[in-house]
């Protein structure tokens, strides 16, 4: 009714003597417009964008820090990385510490969330309890799993003697620092995990177990297979993308715990890239290793968005 | 079993199982509190108590804050949280007002450009925002740790989202008090706006108050170091010979914000969810 109105309006405005006013008034406010966007365009351009492009650049050039030139060297860069051995390992071990984290933090957080929302008492409780680890400063925390896993006065190996099991050098170990990492990494992603499954929950409406329970639906594992698992299907997409992510991303409990090491059992994609990068300043090389990040990011980002299209509500 | 007995040992078994976890997950808070109390000839034992002997965790907070200019710590961590905070909030506000509420040129492609660069992770920039701050001359500085955040193009699509739920009259009414436009983002949008912002806050405080990567980056002078930095190289310098201080140091790098999440606890699960969105 008002869009009509002014439609008809406006012409016969423009015609008379008001057409002054009203275009001043527009121009007013594109200028502040602009002015409004502009920091934070120029900020993006500046800090976001500029280096994306920059960083791909790079990562055809044999650029390094305090040299006073540099070349495109096109795909070597890439060739390098392909035949150096510790990229392979580094590689795989992201890949193996992805593939451990992510369905764990997921199960568990998910299997915390029900157990919360199937009763009434101490939900709170137990919500901020899980929710702790991921509030905590990982460098912090980390240095309490170093002494925790420490070989001779840890509480783990401390707790493992006390029924009868020899010890491991967890970190120190070529065979555990990875896995030691990983438990590290599911014991921090877990109770951000619940929070979005608790939220995913909340959202189901109460009919459907209603309807389901008149279908014939008795029982939890009923109700959870018909009815809860396929609500929460958008809810677990996001989750197990954003622990994707976040694993690829591991760096913290690596650099401040393993370095790496030993023998590079725990080296990852970023700690790589952060050593070749700020420790040898091979500045090309190094964003050669972050366009291989980048590429996995935006798989898992695409992965996403393709299954947030297809509904899989009713998958 | 009659559905109340069944109901009853579900209850029981819900509690077991939640505890049980529970006890895990506060495993590390508790171990290092414990071993925060005790004197060192208690820690390198392998008798494993959770109750100290003799308590000790004064003297081993006195030797950390000695040992490990924690004030200094904790002093660096906040300045360079707030000002990241004010900063972003100075930039992303008026952008996300003209964004959700004026008609300009160029709209659509600037929101199509936030919307990407909220996908951009941090480690993707570093190089080159590296590369530029040592052309310019300012790493190692208050700068280099505030600058590279000041852009949150995740808060200019938060408050911006934010602002289109706000009625146009409100606007309007504000424009014919003569009220110019910046006057309606901080002076009309900006009150309205304090539960977005407050939320938007904690997972910004939350974020940089833990970052670790790019402190290490840019950072080399021991008075600038942030906590995590503060604590991660105490933890080198000692190398594993005191660990009770170390515990120390980290209850107390750990503590402020924990303390922060256990007063107002909704309100962070809901800051720090909001990377759920990102």
């Amino acid at each position: 009714m008002a869009d009509t109105l002014t439609a008809v309006a406006m012409p016969a405005e423009r015609d008379t003597v008001a057409a002054r006013p009203s275009q001043t008034r527009s121009h007013n406010r594109t200028r502040p417009a602009l002015a409004m966007v502009a920091p934070a365009f120029v900020l993006m351009c500046l800090l976001l964008l500029g280096p994306l492009l920059g960083v791909i650049a790079l990562s055809f050039t044999d650029y390094q820090l305090g040299s006073p030139s540099f070349s495109w060297i096109g795909l070597a860069n890439y060739q390098d990385m392909l035949a150096d051995r510790v990229f392979w390992i580094s590689l795989r071990n992201t890949l193996t510490y992805v593939a451990i984290v992510v369905p764990s933090a997921v199960a568990l957080g998910l299997a915390v969330a029900l157990l919360i929302e199937s009763g009434g008492s101490l939900r709170a409780w137990y919500r901020t309890i899980y929710f702790l680890p991921v509030m905590a400063t990982l460098i912090a925390t980390s240095i309490v799993w170093e002494f925790m896993l420490h070989p001779q006065f840890g509480l783990i190996n401390g707790l493992l003697h006390g029924i009868g099991f020899e010890g491991f050098s967890w970190l120190q170990d070529r065979r555990t620092a990875l896995y030691a990492l990983c438990v590290i990494g599911i014991w921090q992603a877990l109770g951000f995990n619940m929070v979005l499954f608790l939220a995913g929950l909340v959202s189901i409406p109460r009919q459907l177990y209603d309807a389901a329970e008149i279908d014939g639906a008795h029982g939890a594992w009923a109700r959870f297979r018909l009815v809860t698992w396929p609500m929460l299907g958008p809810t677990t997409v996001f989750v197990v993308v954003i622990t994707g992510i976040r694993s690829f991303q591991v760096f913290d409990t690596v650099h401040v715990l393993t370095k790496g090491g030993p023998s590079k059992s725990s080296e990852v994609l970023i700690h790589t890239m952060y050593i070749e990068s700020f420790e040898f300043f091979r500045s090309g090389y190094g964003a050669a290793l972050t366009v291989v990040f980048l590429v996995f990011v935006l798989l898992l980002t695409l992965v996403k968005s393709a299954l947030a299209n297809r509904g899989v509500h009713y998958a | 079993m009659t559905p109340r007995h069944r109901s009853i040992v579900w209850s029981v078994a819900r509690h077991a199982l939640l505890l049980s976890g529970a006890a895990l997950v506060l495993l590390p808070f508790l171990w290092m509190i414990s071993t925060a109390s005790k004197p060192q000839t208690e820690i390198f034992t392998k008798s494993i108590h959770f109750i100290p002997y003799s308590f000790a965790l004064w003297d081993n907070f006195a030797t950390a804050f000695d040992k490990a200019t924690l004030w200094r710590f904790l002093l660096n961590g906040g300045v360079v949280t707030a000002s990241i905070f004010a900063l972003q909030v100075l930039i992303a506000l008026p952008a996300a007002y003209a964004l959700a509420k004026l008609r300009f040129v160029g709209r659509e492609v600037l929101f199509a450009l936030v919307l990407f660069c909220i996908l951009i992770p941090p480690q993707a920039t570093a190089i080159p925002v590296f590369l530029l701050f040592h052309k310019l001359g300012i790493l190692d500085s208050y700068a280099a740790l505030i600058v590279p955040f000041t852009i949150s193009a995740f808060g200019i699509f938060l408050m911006r989202q934010f602002f289109k739920t706000m009625p146009d009259d409100l606007i309007e009414a504000a424009r014919m008090d003569g009220i110019s436009e910046f006057g309606i983002v901080w002076r009309v949008m900006l009150p309205t706006a304090i539960p977005a912002l407050t939320a938007f806050g904690i997972f910004s405080v939350v974020a940089h108050w833990n970052d670790y990567f790019w402190p290490l980056i840019v950072l080399n002078s021991e008075h600038l170091r942030t906590p995590p930095l503060g604590v991660a190289s105490f933890r080198n310098e000692e190398a594993g010979t005191n660990y009770g201080p170390l515990m120390a140091a980290a209850i107390v790098i750990i503590a402020p914000l924990v303390v922060a999440f256990l007063l107002a606890q909704r309100r962070f699960i809901e800051g720090i969810t909001l990377t759920g969105i990102k």
